[in-house]
């Protein structure tokens, strides 16, 4: 049995369910655990990174959409200061994303010696 | 002297192939498949648990892609067992059946970019082609469409998503010509998808941020136009970086959409940005790249460079070699064969089969299985056109390109409830109205020009409105149910279970129809030499074994039977004639029996009347005659010869091959022989009554000239002669001997 968002189990999403317009966009979306059990299994498949990417999403999972996007917006080239990136590094820490805070303060690192800041 | 060519070079001028834009190698352009002079030479410096040094380039000069690979994409617990092997101990070992996928997969985590585009520059071509048999992730192959159209209609979107998917593709990326109509293509194809199978994942192709978008909602089961490049500076000229795609990869995994990268040969030196580097190594960073920002697959192999690949030296060799690239760093592997990259039907076939033959998680990454000038992506190296020969292609080889034979029938059927449903969800929806009309021809449609011109701006206030609703899968869903589609709404359902579940997000998931996930968590590739691997069951071989073109006796009994006539009457034992002027004709033991048709399509009754006419002409007695003792044409000629007060005699066969014989001949000789059935016209058989009467007068008549066909005739005809010949095998009786007929014109 796997959880949604909402804490409905997957099995309980049903036709009939859906007729009754009992089902809500969180009951059709992953659960940030879930996501955590995929990271183990792709460390079992021999893929350390994917098992990586899996543990930031687990925590981006948490983010509404709006916050997703403008993460991303963010981290493209020249968008955003250093102590933009430090300031948004600071509030995934406070989700908590510890790890997504940590691709962003090195990208920030990066972007700083590339040429890549705003 | 003159300045032009001679003929035969201005023929070889006017070939496709000729169309096709080569170059010479150029290393300052990176214009060079395998190696150039300034691809770095592979190393690896490890201090303290740090890379210092990796190709050649100390960790200060590191660019943000080194930084990425270095800080996160290899394996330093193997990069020193890895990077000390021999460049061709490890090519062998790629090849080497005894050598297991996961030995190749621990040992490739270990390597720089470098060092693997070393490795894989390697193999020859059949060796790459054993390699991708034993290194893609997955044990089962698959293929992915494209399903777009001119004019982003939905009602066509979805009849051709019922389609592909009826055809067996698993992935359907569609894309537009108008960016604010991406939502609505999402929505159509989905349904479309939905109404034919079980499980078919979909995308629709955009700018990064707004194809995220449509993930999040929910819009899209897959993202893949996630581009990466080999070199910085056209990594920033195309507005990421590796940080920001490493983000994004997450971003859709946090809504359990499945993910791949694009890259491949050519984007760097289209933007003026391959640094002098060799396209592998090159595009080596880029799967580097791929693994280490953690995405579970990558669609390269050219894909829209690969015609600059192809351009040059080895190119197509190149190509492949991308692909090897990725499922050695045990990623999914989406091969190419996606944009077309030759004008020359020899070329791009000649470019797909090694990796068709291999087996690939995506044999392509983008089969267009709309027509051509429909594929939004602009042409694929496959498309529409080219359906029926890939499933041909399949049957000839035996391998699984991922497709089957839609029953006609069905295609028709799964057409118009696709586009009914659309139509239908549209409504319920409030995104727009169609018309019946417009439902019907959207569902019998062979491509957009088939639609007339509807109104563009429905589809765009489409788009807006579920944009700006932020409607999502869920409502889809639910507008199939209440409007009557239970099935296509379960199944856009069970998609949404799956996203929760998050099996797919593994490396190269698929769904089977019955939502099964195939991925190298479930089905993982265990090729191990001949025996081993995936080979296709039974009921899976049967699919690509039974094309719809394919007849037996038992059809072809069936369209001649249509033709029967009772025009043919036995009177007897035949004898020896005694008239001089007398020809006979011997017809085959099957004629009026159960062949009455010849390969050119003219009744057997024709033919005859056609004979009998020009022997006339002469002033000839005609007599017909059966042979039933055999089929030989050589032996029915000359029985009818012996038969003959003249001595000359006309053979016949059901299929419509003739000669004329003469009593004293051996049975393989003969005076004239019409052997090209299929292309034998009235006018000729006249002309053979002609000739058989101007010899029977011993006059010596101008052989007729035997028509020339440049098709390919035997592959035309030959499954039909041989059911003929079975059919009227069946119809010899030695005991029967030769009898007169009567013939009713």
């Amino acid at each position: 049995m796997t959880n949604a968002f909402s804490g409905r189990d997957s099995a309980d999403l049903t036709l009939d369910r859906l007729a009754r317009d009992e089902l809500e966009t969180d009951d059709v979306r992953i659960h940030p655990q879930t996501l955590a059990r995929q990271a183990e299994v792709a460390e079992r498949h021999a893929n350390p990174q994917l098992a990586a990417n899996f543990r930031r999403a687990a925590e981006l999972a948490l983010l509404d959409e709006q916050q997703v996007l403008s993460l991303y917006e963010s981290l493209r080239p020249h968008r955003a200061t250093g102590e933009e990136l430090e300031a948004l590094a600071a509030r995934l820490d406070a989700v908590p994303a510890p790890l997504c805070a940590a691709v962003v303060r090195e990208a920030a690192e990066v972007y700083a010696r590339r040429g890549l800041l705003a | 002297m003159t300045d032009r060519p001679v003929g035969r070079i201005r023929f070889m001028d006017q070939q496709n192939v000729n169309l096709d834009g080569f170059a010479h190698e150029d290393a300052d352009l990176g214009l060079v498949a395998l190696r150039a002079p300034a691809d770095p030479e592979p190393s690896l410096v490890v201090r303290e648990g740090r890379v210092v040094e990796m190709d050649g380039r100390p960790a200060e000069d590191f660019d943000s892609l080194d930084l990425m690979i270095a800080g996160h994409g290899i394996d330093l617990s193997v990069a020193a067992e890895a990077m000390a092997l021999d460049d061709v101990e490890l090519a062998r070992m790629f090849v080497d059946p005894s050598v297991p996928r996961h030995e190749i997969v621990r040992l490739v985590a270990g390597t720089t970019p470098a060092k693997l585009a070393r490795v894989v520059a390697l193999l020859r071509p059949a060796e790459l082609t054993l390699a991708m048999t034993k290194l893609r992730a997955r044990r089962t192959p698959s293929n992915q469409a494209h399903v777009t159209n001119r004019l982003d209609d939905p009602l066509l979107l979805a009849a051709d998503a019922a389609t592909a998917a009826a055809y067996g593709f698993r992935e359907i990326e569609t894309t537009v010509p108008v960016l604010a109509d991406a939502p609505s293509n999402a929505v159509a194809v989905t349904v479309g998808a939905a109404v034919a199978s079980a499980g078919v994942l979909v995308q629709c192709s955009v700018e990064e941020a707004m194809e995220l978008e449509m993930g999040i909602r929910g819009l899209v089961s897959y993202a893949e136009t996630v581009s990466l490049y080999g070199t910085e500076s056209v990594f920033v000229d195309g507005d990421d970086t590796p940080y920001s795609k490493a983000i994004l990869a997450a971003a859709y995994a946090s809504r359990g959409v499945k993910m791949r990268v694009s890259s491949g040969a050519g984007a760097e030196v289209l933007m003026g940005g391959a640094e002098r580097c060799s396209m592998l190594y090159l595009e080596s960073r880029c799967v580097s790249l791929a693994r280490a920002i953690g995405v579970q697959g990558v669609q390269n192999g050219g894909i829209d460079g690969a015609s600059v690949a192809s351009a040059v030296p080895r190119g197509v060799r190149e190509l492949m070699a991308e692909n090897l690239m990725v499922m050695a760093r045990n990623l999914e592997a989406c091969t190419g064969n996606d944009a077309l990259m030759s004008e020359s039907d020899v070329r791009r076939t000649a470019r797909t089969l090694p990796i068709l033959l291999a087996g690939s998680d995506y044999v392509c990454s983008g089969f267009g299985s709309i027509q051509r000038y429909d594929n939004m992506f602009g042409p694929s190296q496959w498309n529409a056109e080219d359906l029926d020969d890939w499933l041909a292609l399949q049957r000839d080889w035996g391998v699984d390109g991922g497709l089957r034979t839609a029953d006609p029938d069905d295609v028709g059927r799964l057409r118009r409830e696709a586009a009914e449903a659309c139509r239908e969800v549209y409504q319920w929806l409030g995104l727009a109205d169609f018309s019946d009309e417009h439902v019907d021809l959207a569902v019998d449609a062979a491509g957009s020009k088939d639609l007339g011109d509807p109104d563009p701006l429905v589809v765009l206030g489409a788009a807006q409105a579920i944009r700006g609703s932020g409607l999502g899968s869920l409502e889809v869903a639910r507008a199939l149910l209440e409007t009557g589609y239970e099935d296509a709404a379960g199944r856009v359902l069970d998609m949404l279970a799956a996203r929760v579940q998050g099996d797919h997000l593994q490396t190269a998931a698929i769904f089977d129809e019955s939502m099964a996930v195939l991925s190298l968590v479930t089905d993982p590739n265990d090729y191990a030499g001949p025996g081993t691997g995936y080979e296709p069951d039974e009921q899976r071989q049967a699919q690509i074994d039974a094309i719809r073109q394919a007849r037996g006796v038992e059809d072809l009994r069936a369209d001649q039977s249509a033709w029967a006539g009772d025009w043919l009457r036995p009177t007897g034992a035949a004898s020896v004639g005694t008239d001089p002027r007398e020809v006979v004709i011997g017809l085959s033991p099957g004629v009026g029996r159960t062949v009455w048709r010849t390969l050119s399509g003219l009744p057997v009754l024709e033919v005859l009347r056609e004979l009998l006419a020009g022997l006339e002409e002469e002033g000839c007695r005609a007599r017909v005659v059966r042979v039933n003792a055999t089929l030989d044409l050589g032996m029915v000629g000359l029985t009818a010869a012996r038969l003959a007060g003249s001595g000359i005699g006309i053979g016949l066969q059901g299929k419509g091959t003739a000669l004329i014989h003469r009593r004293d001949l051996p049975p393989l000789a003969n005076l004239e022989l019409y052997s090209m059935a299929p292309v034998i016209t009235p006018t000729l058989y006249r002309l053979l009554g002609t000739n058989a009467g101007r010899h029977a007068k011993g006059a010596t008549p101008v052989p007729a000239r035997n028509p020339y066909t440049d098709e390919a005739i035997e592959a035309r005809y030959h499954t039909s002669v041989i059911a003929l010949v079975a059919l009227e095998r069946a119809c010899v009786d030695r005991a029967l001997g030769n009898e007169d007929l009567e013939v009713s014109l």
